[in-house]
């Protein structure tokens, strides 16, 4: 398989990483070359394989209910490029 | 699901009959200390941003442990609901950019939800029932909350609901009418409170539910569905159902086509509108988490979990009508909320189980609504409206006088109500002779009334209501009626 | 004392112990040689009053007999595990600024023990790359010199771009270079396709990625959640050992975390390995294999076979799926797992007209190149209609790829011998450029070890050619990191300890 331009911007779009005009060919370019690495998969014969799911066999771990976790407002916000009143802002969204 | 339409649920158009098909995913917060993958606070409110966790914020290297209350939780709404549950599930993330997800993604159930197939009973009216199929319910994160009005340019963002678990209820489509969809919500919060895994708080967000609705021709294939968003009460819900429809319908009799899309209802304007934010194509990219494996439990887990249900209310409805002798509709409102049939068979055991159905559901219902309170927060006790049950089953003072007695302990909380009826000079007077002075009084004081009363019996109501008036209400009724049958010689 | 930068970790360790040396002037040692090396680009981010603070309690717990195992013990932290108030941005832009309120488990656990944070290491951005040319900070140069070219050659290249100058191999490019150039006495590294174990081999260092499980994730900025391991570079197999017991442990904030004991691993060095059977898969003998690459291996049975151990010859059939399955798996984890940095609870964050913008422009300019194109295959491969023949079938065959081994492993295969790399390292700006699966190719050996979350260690073995490291891999059963140790140590002992280069820079 390998893809165009347009799913190239498709892409790049649904990763919401911003692409040039001129950068389209060449990105077209490596994420072909890396479909055409992994091409050699589709001739392993994976009939009746369950997909892996946890790579070492062991239960999953659950957790007691309990409130063990406060960070505070002013550390949660504290690492961010803009916050006001301990609220993270963003350019308004429009529903 | 392709049953023939029933012609009353049907919708008139302009070209004639349509069906109205209805589906719905309820969003039903899981009631738990702490979130579905940290251990945060799910309390309500909160200064924003305070009850989050670095998990919940998404930090670099922060990884989600699954709560094990959130999990039972699950499970015990399954039982309610008669469903399948899986005793292997998985957690798979549904990939999407929006500043209320952290983590660039949910965390939910796509591939192989925690509970399967069921069914929820349904009163649509006292008589009549539907069956709802619950196509699945899957174990999933809550998002945060944006606020977009308090800035021209910018969103605020709080993360406090961020991670919070919630159980997503699949219907299948089996409703086809507001009604219908108004019961079955109504219907689902009972039965999630009776288990106590869901507050059905709706206007706190505790209870959400996204409407799927279509129209069609009385046996065509389903037509395009409409999801309208996030509609936050069950009035709201048969509203949006009703407008919905009508706009669907307003647009194939024009000769248009439905779109698939998300929609919001706006109750102001009485109207749903495109949400254009959601409407960007779709590709969630869903994966299994890396970060969890498979949820795996026993039987043996899923026994003692159902070991512990209480009596639900279908069951309890049942047994209501069984063992107190009432009739459906009765049984039917006593058991909408545990409390309340809980209050109810506190006074029903050892007296008359209608009686008390009567009492509870007309007079401390009636008064309850009035006030707008809870049952939980009633001023008169089980303990209090038995005694006033036992004190008219007794004779001790009659319906009327009962009712006085019920207005006086609903004002004067903790009184108690026979020794109220003993200070007060309630009680029924059975004394005949006192009655019989009374009943000649009036006989004597209305000549022209007695001679009425010969030729037309029903002036009778005339007599009894003048001797109660004489007597404070408290003269036995039925040897009222004897004594002057007899005086009058009707 | 001349100089302690040159003792190892266990040496400086019982140097501690016996108080013949004090871990303020360890440390101190350490944090003057970083400084000469700073144009290695090594470090990122020196933290001195944090090591000399730390130094400074660790000799007063050592004066009162109450040192960790670890205790005074200078190391330096690769830049992708959280360590608290302090830089930690997976040497990436889009974390600019970052500082964690939170340490990671691996590194909190070798503070209880007592060991002494020299500053963060350098790294391929997101632990993405072979070679830490990836790195936002820039590349890493290695301590090793190609053939032929002096130390005033290297120095003048240092001041400039460094081309020609030798990658130490990625994405712990700053932990193996730190480790080989004597600025810390071990390094924590990440290992998620060869991560840990390439570099290791290119620097004439030990690099141990254990069991998928073994250390806990939690802290670690994560690229690939079902194959990141942390694990550690030193430059001795005890060394490891020592660093790997004090790593390792269950932790109950990553679902992914073993509940077991953790073994005191050191003790595995020196045990016999006779009659232990070593698996050497035919399928590693790849085709235009170098022929000192096939004289390493031969050299490594034989070292083995002399030791007491038996050859056998093994088949792992789906070796040669691994690594393109891996270019499916790792970028779609990846780009999931990276969503998150969309500018607005941290790091980067460039305007946009609209919310939709930001992100855009954000990610962009926060992510390098090498990352955004995988994030936009691991978005293809997980997207609408592509899932099943990508993501799914690569999720199949890494079941193949396991059963491979469980196959050996219950023939009574101990541990599986093989190159640790297909070469030595490379010149700064030599590969990828062109076409990003040359890269990649680097990885050839040590990702099927990923894929199948086994443990796996590499040590150096010998040298090139052009008198360059060159390394063994050793592949365990799960969780037996012990009998790897085990083995290591025999490899070392028999292959004479690399005699790592003198300090030109
Ligand atoms: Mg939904
Ligand atoms: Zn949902």
């Amino acid at each position: 398989m390998s893809v165009d331009q347009a799913t190239v911007r498709r892409i790049a779009h649904l990763a919401r990483i911003a692409v040039s005009d001129e950068e389209v060919p060449h990105l077209q370019n490596e994420l072909n070359a890396m479909l055409a690495f992994v091409e050699e998969l589709s001739a392993v014969d994976v009939e009746g394989v369950e997909p892996m799911t946890s790579v070492i066999p062991m239960k999953m771990v659950w957790r007691k209910d309990a409130v063990t976790d406060h960070a505070g407002a002013s550390t949660v916000v504290g690492n961010a490029p803009v916050s006001e009143d301990h609220f993270f802002t963003v350019p308004k969204v429009v529903e | 699901m392709n049953a023939a339409a029933k012609p009353s649920k049907l919708i008139k158009g302009a070209t004639g009959d349509w069906e109205i098909v209805i589906g719905m995913e309820i969003h039903a917060q899981v009631t738990s200390q702490s979130k579905l993958f940290s251990g945060a606070s799910t309390e309500f409110g909160g200064d924003p941003n305070d009850h989050v966790s670095l998990v919940d914020a998404a930090m670099p290297g922060m990884l989600p442990v699954i709560n094990e209350e959130c999990i039972k939780q699950a499970v015990r709404t399954g039982l309610g609901l008669k469903a399948q549950i899986n005793l292997r599930s998985t957690f798979d993330r549904k990939n999407y950019f929006y500043p209320d997800l952290p983590q660039g993604y949910q965390i939910s159930q796509f591939k192989s939800p925690i509970v399967g197939e069921g069914v929820v009973i349904v009163d649509v009216t006292p008589t009549e029932q539907i069956t709802v199929g619950v196509e699945r319910l899957h174990l999933e994160q809550d998002a945060g909350k944006s606020l977009h009005d308090q800035s021209p340019t910018d969103s605020f963002v709080d993360l406090n609901r961020s991670g919070v678990a919630l159980m997503e209820i699949v219907s299948k489509p089996d409703m086809h009418s507001a009604d219908e969809a108004k019961a079955y919500v109504s219907k689902l919060r009972t039965i999630l409170r009776y288990l106590g895994t869901c507050d059905g708080n709706m206007e706190q967000g505790s209870l959400r539910a996204d409407v799927n609705v279509s129209v069609r021709r009385p046996g065509e294939p389903l037509g395009t569905r409409c999801e309208i968003k996030n509609v936050n009460s069950i009035r709201f819900i048969g509203q949006a159902i009703e407008v919905e429809a009508r706009r669907q319908i307003g647009i194939i009799e024009d000769g248009g086509k439905i779109d698939q899309e998300t929609r919001l209802f706006d109750p102001g304007r009485g109207e749903t509108r495109s949400m254009r934010s959601k409407e960007e194509a779709h590709d969630y990219r869903y994966f299994p988490d890396p970060d969890l494996l498979p949820l795996e439990f026993d039987q043996t887990f899923v026994d003692d979990l159902a070991r512990g249900l209480p009596e639900l209310p279908d069951e309890k409805k049942a047994r209501f009508m069984r063992d107190y002798g009432l009739p459906a509709y009765d049984a039917g409102v006593l058991v909408m909320e545990r409390a309340s049939a809980d209050f109810y068979e506190e006074i029903a055991k050892g007296r008359d189980a209608k009686a008390a159905a009567n009492w509870v559901i007309n007079e401390l219902f009636g008064r309850l609504n009035k006030e707008g309170l809870d049952i939980t927060a009633s001023p008169v006790s089980a303990a209090q409206l038995g005694a006033i049950v036992d004190l008219i089953g007794e004779g001790t003072i009659s319906g009327k006088i009962a009712k006085d007695l019920f207005e006086i302990v609903w004002m004067e909380r903790g009184a108690d109500p026979r020794a109220l009826v003993e200070e007060r000079g309630m009680k029924q007077v059975t004394d005949t002779g006192a009655i019989e002075a009374a009943v000649d009084e009036i006989i004597a004081a209305n000549p022209d009334k007695v001679e009425q009363a010969k030729a037309k019996p029903t002036m009778l109501g005339w007599f009894v209501g003048q001797v109660m008036k004489q007597t404070g209400g408290k003269a036995n009724p039925q040897s009222v009626n004897d004594l002057l049958k007899r005086k009058l010689g009707i | 004392m001349t100089d302690v930068t040159r003792l190892t970790l266990a040496e400086a360790r019982d140097a501690l112990q016996s108080k013949k040396l004090s871990a303020t002037e360890l440390t101190q040692a350490h944090l003057s040689a970083i400084e000469k090396a700073r144009a290695l680009n090594a470090y990122i981010v020196e933290t001195p009053d944090q090591a000399l603070a730390m130094a400074k309690a660790s000799d007063e717990k050592l004066a009162k007999g109450q040192g960790g195992p670890l205790e005074g013990i200078p190391l330096g932290i690769k830049d992708l595990y959280a360590t608290k108030g302090v830089h930690t941005q997976s040497c990436s832009h889009i974390l600019d600024g970052f500082k964690p309120a939170y340490e990671s488990t691996v590194t909190s656990q070798l503070w209880r023990d007592g060991a002494v944070m020299l500053g963060k290491l350098n790294m391929d951005e997101f632990a993405m790359g072979s070679s830490n040319e990836t790195s936002y900070y820039g590349p890493v140069a290695s301590p090793w010199l190609p053939k032929g070219r002096d130390g005033a050659w290297a120095r003048q290249q240092l001041a400039g771009d460094k081309k020609g100058l030798l990658v130490p191999g990625g994405s712990s490019g700053g932990s193996a270079a730190a480790v080989a150039a004597h600025l810390c006495l071990g390094a924590t590294a990440s290992d998620t396709g060869g991560s840990i174990r390439q570099p290791a081999a290119f620097t004439g260092t030990v690099g141990i990625k254990p069991t998928y499980g073994r250390c806990s994730r939690w802290g670690m900025v994560a690229f690939a959640s079902s194959l990141d391991q942390a694990g550690p570079i030193a430059r001795t197999v005890r060394d490891c050992a020592i660093m790997l017991r004090s790593m390792a442990g269950h932790d109950p904030k990553d679902a992914t975390s073993i509940d077991a004991p953790v073994p005191n691993y050191e003790e595995s060095l020196g045990r016999s390995i006779k009659g232990k059977k070593i698996g050497i898969p035919k399928e590693y003998r790849v085709e235009g294999m170098s022929a000192e690459i096939e004289k390493l291996w031969s050299d490594g049975i034989a070292f083995l076979k002399a030791a007491g151990a038996e050859i056998v010859d093994i088949s792992l059939p789906h070796t040669k799926t691994a690594l393109p399955a891996y270019y499916i798996v790792a970028p779609a984890e990846a780009s999931s797992n990276l969503a998150r940095y969309d500018g607005v609870r941290y790091g980067l964050r460039v305007p946009g007209k609209d919310i939709s913008d930001m992100y855009e422009k954000t990610r962009r300019a926060g992510f390098g190149s090498e990352v955004r194109r995988r994030i936009m295959i691991g978005t293809y491969v997980l997207s609408a209609g592509y899932y099943d023949a990508y993501y799914v079938r690569a999720q199949k065959i890494r079941t193949l790829i396991k059963r491979d081994f469980e196959l050996a492993y219950a023939q009574g295969i101990d541990a599986i011998l093989t190159p640790a790399t297909p070469s030595a390292a490379f010149g700064i700006g030599e590969k990828g450029s062109a076409d990003p699966v040359e890269m990649y190719l680097n990885d050839v050996f040590t990702v099927t070890v990923n894929m199948a979350g086994l443990p796996g260690i590499a040590v150096p073995a010998g040298l090139s050619a052009d008198g360059l490291p060159l390394g063994l891999q050793l592949i365990g059963r799960p969780f037996d990191e012990e009998t790897l140790f085990s083995i290591a140590g025999v490899i070392e002992e028999a292959a004479g300890r690399t005699v790592l280069p003198q300090a030109w820079w």
